[in-house]
Formats: C-alpha cells, sequence, structure tokens
C-alpha cells in the first residue's frame, strides 16, 4: 500500500500541473485573494502553455549541449592523449563553478545581445560543470578488473569505450545531467531579466506589478516541473543501474 | 636538439594569435551607450609601448607552445598578465581626446582572450606545481595586492568601468557592504539553525527523510519566485509583531533577501552535517563509548571533529552560492551588486554590468579558494590525527 503512495502523489502533481498551464482561468478564484487593488489573478499577457513550452525548449537545448560537450571532453581528457588535460580540466572546472549565474547571463549580453541567446550561453556553461564532473568521476573510477578483462578479450580502444566504459559510467553520467536540469530550470528564469521568454516572465511581471499571485503562480509551474523531471531522471538513473547490474540505490 | 610541442600550448598559442592579430584590443566609444569602434594593438597604444606589448604577448606565447620548464612558464604567464593589465590603463589614456569627459575606452575581446589565454598557463603551472592550502591563500593574496595597487595607482582611471565606478563610490561601497552582510548573515544564520538540525537528523531516523525532502524541494523554487514570495509574510510581520519593523523586518528590502538566502543555504549545511556524522568510523565511536564518554562528550570530541571537514564542503557550497545568489536580492530592493548588473542591463550601459558583475565573480572565486585551503588544512589534519 505503501509503495505506490509517492507514484500516485507524482501523477497527481503533474495531472494538476498540466491542468494549471492549459486551463489557469479554473484556478482563479484560489488566487483571487493574493492580488490587490482588482488586478488580474491569471497571468494575462502571454499563455502560460507557451511560456512552459518556451521554458523547457530552452532547458532542453542548453542540456543536450552541455551533455555533449562535457560528456566528450571527458572521454578526451581520460585517453592517454589527453591525460595532459586532466589536472587543469579539474581546476578549471571547480574555478567554473564559483561564477554566478547572474554574472554570466549579464556578460553574455553584450557579446550576443538580448533575449534567448545569453540564457542559453549561461545554462550551457552552468550546465557543463556537473555533467563533466559526474562523466569525469565515472570514467576514472571504473573497476580495474572489468577494464583488464575487455582489454584481454582483445578489445581495441574504441569498442573498451563504446561497449564498456560508456555503458558501466551512464548511471552516474545521468545523475549529473539531472543535477544540471533542476539547476538549470530555476535559472532560466533569470534569463526573464534579459528579455528571454521563459516563466520568469511571470515572476518578473509580479515582482514589478506587486502582484503576488504572478509570482506564486511562476515559481511554482517551475518547482514542480523541477522535482517531476528530478524524480522522472531519478527513475531512468535507476533503471539504467539495474541494467549494468549495479543493483539500484 | 628537437623542438616539442605542448598540448595545451597549442591551444593557448592559437588563442594568443588570434587575440593578438585579429581582434581588437581596446574599444572607443563617443559616450557610454553607443556601439563603439575597436582598436587593435597597435592603434591603441603608443607605438613603442604597442610593439614592446605585442613581443611581450608573442614570446610568452612561444614559451607555452613549447616544451618549456615549469618555472619558465610561470615566469611568462605573469610577465604576460602583468603587461597586459598595466598597459590597457595606458591604452585607455592614450585614446581619450585631451578634456573629453564622455568617451570610454573600454578593454575589448582581444584583451579579455589574452587575459583568459595566460590564466589558462597561469592555472595550468599552478595545478602542476602542486601548491600547498597555504601557498594557494598566498598567491590569491598577491594576486589581490596587485589589482589592488593597479587601483589605488590610478592607472585604470581612464577605463571606462573605474569611470562608472567614480561616478558612484559611496554607493558602490555601500552596495558591496550589503552585498557581503547577506551572504555571510545568511550563512550564519544556516550554521546556527543547520548544524544543530544535521545532528538531529542524524540521532533521528524518521526526521532525516521528511526534512531533507522539504529542504530539496525549497531548492527547486527559482530565487526570483522565492524572494518575491517572502515579500508578503515578512510585509505582514513588520506591521503586526511589535519591535519586527525597528530591527528593520520589512517587506521588501533586505529581510526577505536574507530568509530567501537562509532558506537555500539550510540543505547543503543541513545534508553534509547527516553525511559527515554518517562517516564517523564505528571504531571511533566504539572506543568513545568504551572509555564512558557522555553522548554530549562523544558529539563534541568526537564525531563532530572527524565530521568537521564534510561540514566545511557543505559550508563552502552555500558561501560561493550566497555570493552568486545575493546579486539577485537587488530586483526586491535589497541592494548589493545587483543593483549596478540589473541598472546596468536596463539601460544597455554593459560598463556598469561589469562593475556589479566583476566584484560577485571576484568575491565567489576568493572565497572559494580560502575555503578548499581551509578544508583540505582541516582533512590533513585529521588524517595526521588518526593515523
Amino acid at each position: 500500500m505503501k509503495a505506490w503512495l509517492p507514484t500516485l502523489l507524482r501523477l497527481a502533481v503533474l495531472a494538476l500541473l498540466v491542468v494549471f498551464i492549459t486551463s489557469p482561468g479554473w484556478f482563479e478564484p484560489l488566487l483571487k485573494p493574493l492580488t490587490e487593488n482588482g488586478a488580474p489573478a491569471i497571468y494575462n499577457q502571454g499563455s502560460l502553455l507557451t511560456l512552459t513550452l518556451q521554458h523547457l525548449r530552452t532547458v532542453l537545448i542548453a542540456t543536450v549541449a552541455a551533455t555533449t560537450v562535457a560528456v566528450a571532453l571527458a572521454i578526451l581528457v581520460t585517453r592517454p592523449a589527453g591525460a595532459e588535460f586532466l589536472p587543469l580540466s579539474r581546476s578549471l572546472v571547480n574555478i567554473g563553478q564559483t561564477f554566478p549565474p547572474v554574472a554570466v547571463l549579464a556578460l553574455a549580453v553584450p557579446a550576443v545581445g538580448f533575449g534567448e541567446k545569453p540564457t542559453l550561453i549561461a545554462l550551457f556553461l552552468y550546465g557543463l560543470l556537473p555533467i563533466f564532473e559526474n562523466a569525469l568521476t565515472a570514467l576514472t573510477t571504473l573497476p580495474g578488473n572489468v577494464m583488464e578483462a575487455a582489454r584481454g578479450a582483445g578489445m581495441t580502444g574504441w569498442q573498451r569505450l563504446m561497449k564498456v566504459e560508456l555503458p558501466l559510467s551512464t548511471p552516474v553520467i545521468l545523475g549529473g545531467i539531472r543535477l544540471s536540469v533542476v539547476i538549470s530550470l530555476a535559472t532560466a528564469t533569470i534569463g526573464s531579466t534579459v528579455a528571454a521568454k521563459t516563466l520568469g516572465e511571470v515572476i518578473i511581471a509580479g515582482l514589478i506589478s506587486n502582484n503576488l499571485a504572478y509570482v506564486l503562480q511562476g515559481g511554482l509551474i517551475v518547482a514542480a516541473l523541477a522535482v517531476l523531471i528530478y524524480d522522472g531522471l531519478s527513475a531512468i538513473e535507476r533503471y539504467a543501474a539495474r541494467r549494468m547490474g549495479q543493483g539500484g540505490e | 636538439m628537437t623542438l616539442r610541442f605542448d598540448k595545451l600550448g597549442v591551444v593557448i598559442a592559437v588563442i594568443v594569435a588570434y587575440a593578438a592579430f585579429f581582434a581588437s584590443f581596446a574599444t572607443f566609444r563617443a559616450n557610454r551607450i553607443v556601439p563603439g569602434q575597436a582598436r587593435p594593438i597597435l592603434e591603441a597604444l603608443p607605438p613603442t609601448l604597442g610593439m614592446l606589448l605585442l613581443t611581450i604577448v608573442i614570446v610568452c606565447g612561444i614559451v607555452a607552445l613549447l616544451k618549456t620548464p615549469l618555472i619558465l612558464r610561470l615566469a611568462a604567464s605573469v610577465a604576460a598578465l602583468v603587461a597586459l593589465t598595466i598597459l590597457i590603463g595606458v591604452a585607455g589614456g592614450f585614446l581619450t581626446p585631451a578634456g573629453n569627459t564622455f568617451a570610454r575606452i573600454a578593454p575589448a575581446s582581444g584583451f579579455w582572450l589574452l587575459i583568459f589565454a595566460f590564466t589558462l598557463l597561469l592555472a595550468d603551472v599552478l595545478t602542476r606545481l602542486n601548491l600547498s592550502p597555504w601557498s594557494r591563500v598566498g598567491v590569491l593574496v598577491l594576486a589581490a595586492l596587485a589589482i589592488a595597487a593597479l587601483l589605488v595607482s590610478g592607472s585604470w582611471d581612464s577605463l571606462s568601468i573605474l569611470k562608472e565606478y567614480a561616478s558612484r563610490a559611496d554607493s558602490f561601497w555601500a552596495e558591496a557592504s550589503k552585498h557581503v552582510t547577506l551572504a555571510l548573515g545568511s550563512l550564519a544564520g544556516a550554521m546556527i539553525v543547520g548544524i544543530p538540525l544535521g545532528i538531529l537528523c542524524h540521532r533521528v531516523e524518521k526526521l532525516r527523510a521528511a526534512v531533507l525532502n522539504v529542504l530539496n524541494i525549497i531548492q527547486t523554487i527559482p530565487s526570483i519566485a522565492l524572494f518575491g514570495l517572502l515579500i508578503a509574510p515578512l510585509g505582514w510581520v513588520s506591521v503586526h509583531v511589535p519591535g519586527a519593523a525597528a530591527i528593520g523586518v520589512r517587506g521588501i528590502g533586505t529581510a526577505p533577501a536574507f530568509v530567501a538566502l537562509f532558506l537555500y543555504s539550510l540543505l547543503p549545511v543541513v545534508a553534509n552535517t547527516v553525511v559527515g556524522l554518517a562517516g564517523v568510523p564505528r571504531a571511533a565511536n566504539d572506543a568513545a563509548r568504551g572509555m564512558g564518554m557522555t553522548d554530549r562528550q562523544r558529539l563534541f570530541d568526537v564525531e563532530f571533529p572527524l565530521a568537521f571537514p564534510v561540514i566545511l564542503t557543505g559550508i563552502r557550497i552555500v558561501l560561493v552560492q550566497n555570493i552568486g545568489l545575493a546579486t539577485i536580492a537587488a530586483l526586491i530592493g535589497g541592494g548589493g551588486f545587483g543593483v549596478f548588473v540589473f541598472q546596468g542591463v536596463g539601460q544597455t550601459a554593459m560598463d556598469l554590468v561589469l562593475l556589479g558583475a566583476l566584484p560577485t565573480v571576484a568575491l565567489a572565486f576568493a572565497a572559494a579558494i580560502i575555503l578548499d585551503a581551509v578544508i583540505e588544512m582541516t582533512a590533513t589534519m585529521r588524517r595526521v590525527g588518526t593515523a
């Protein structure tokens, strides 16, 4: 009885989220008490559904790009030819993590202008780090006996990478992607300060017009998305770990 | 003798060559918001100094490209960085027409790329030297002193970012102190509440999952929304709780920013306290019990010291994260360097954005290096202590 309770809860959150962004009008009486002077309770300068989809699209593009680059870099520095770069890339990752997202966003504006581009750059750079770190950890801590066996079986470097190293590293790399996505979902809202179309627009409109209902609905949609995506990716991660015979958590 | 190339050196040399010959060194603008005109090194500096800088940059680039001793690479990277930082100030004075106070000279992409390339070289040398924690802090202090000397000497005064600073010198330091107070104050609050909460979660298993879940969910709320959501409850407290308004609790301003940063800080502190305490070896605990230590003594004399490096790691995450997040406080009137960032974005005055962003990055970077050094020191002390 207890096992399906969390699943049910998640399905309920998902259903509520879908209903809210497709027909937000139904929730108007709930949010009305939060507004003052008869201000609208539901964001009316654009559809919540479109903003949500654009928000997800921005995060998706940035994450796919970050994953490709981060995993490729991690593979490069763990090959004999790139081993020279390993210590430096570690320190660069540490340094990179100290850059605040707002600063990256603001500094990207002079280079590429306002809109979606600076947001994509900030999310890409910020998303690189957790994925690179996890990919590096996974690729450098593979069990020695497995690698020996692969070498003994006469596999070439490329075969070892594709058939042994990457599959074994998948669960840990997925963990990095999950962290990166959750950070990006929240950071993307800041992108609206430089005119990117994300759910941050709703929150900022609320902050400017002192409309708490806007702030709440924008914040809750992003939080619900983050929680659901986090759980979804955790499930995929556990599945991948089981397939690799690493037996779940 | 055959020449051998350094792999990272190839990357650095390519960046240096592009930045020195194809990118612009400084940008000239007639006033602070119009688009600028690019000036390469030889046009941005008096001819002799221009040639000198090109020579220094090329020689140091070649040192990076070839396999050379570490000490030579260190000297080359430092020499190039010093030449670049001094000469960009000279370029500012050279390009500003006499008596013109509207013209703005800013470092351009070539300058930033050269700085990036030689910082990369310096970072590589420092990583390979495998410095002790104390020397890393020493390098940081040296770099900070060098930058402070350049700022105080006035050699950068003709650059646009310092012109922005000059017109807001008072508010800059006021916002700086607000920024630091927000970041450090919320961290202190999170430590006072988070560490005991973490100890409690370690002892009471039922509490652990619940507390960590709630804190996890708080982390998923976007910062600008959390800041906004706290305005209403704090406004209510300010009006209805006697004395709250007197100590500065208000709906907008520092109070909601402080509470939001505090809430974000709790998860890393609590989670790391729990992980740290869980990692205390059973044998240590058993020995302590065998010696007849009370629970309280065990906590303070055994568990806590052993868990300390892990708890410190949580504190490092929080401090770096708070220094960054405090910029967003400006959106709700909480002050901090974010004020300049958002004003700059609003006026499309990028120098103003830099005036807010560069100190934030520098603060976060310094905090990370210092705390990393402290963590390494406590961790080695522990290893020596238990060996």
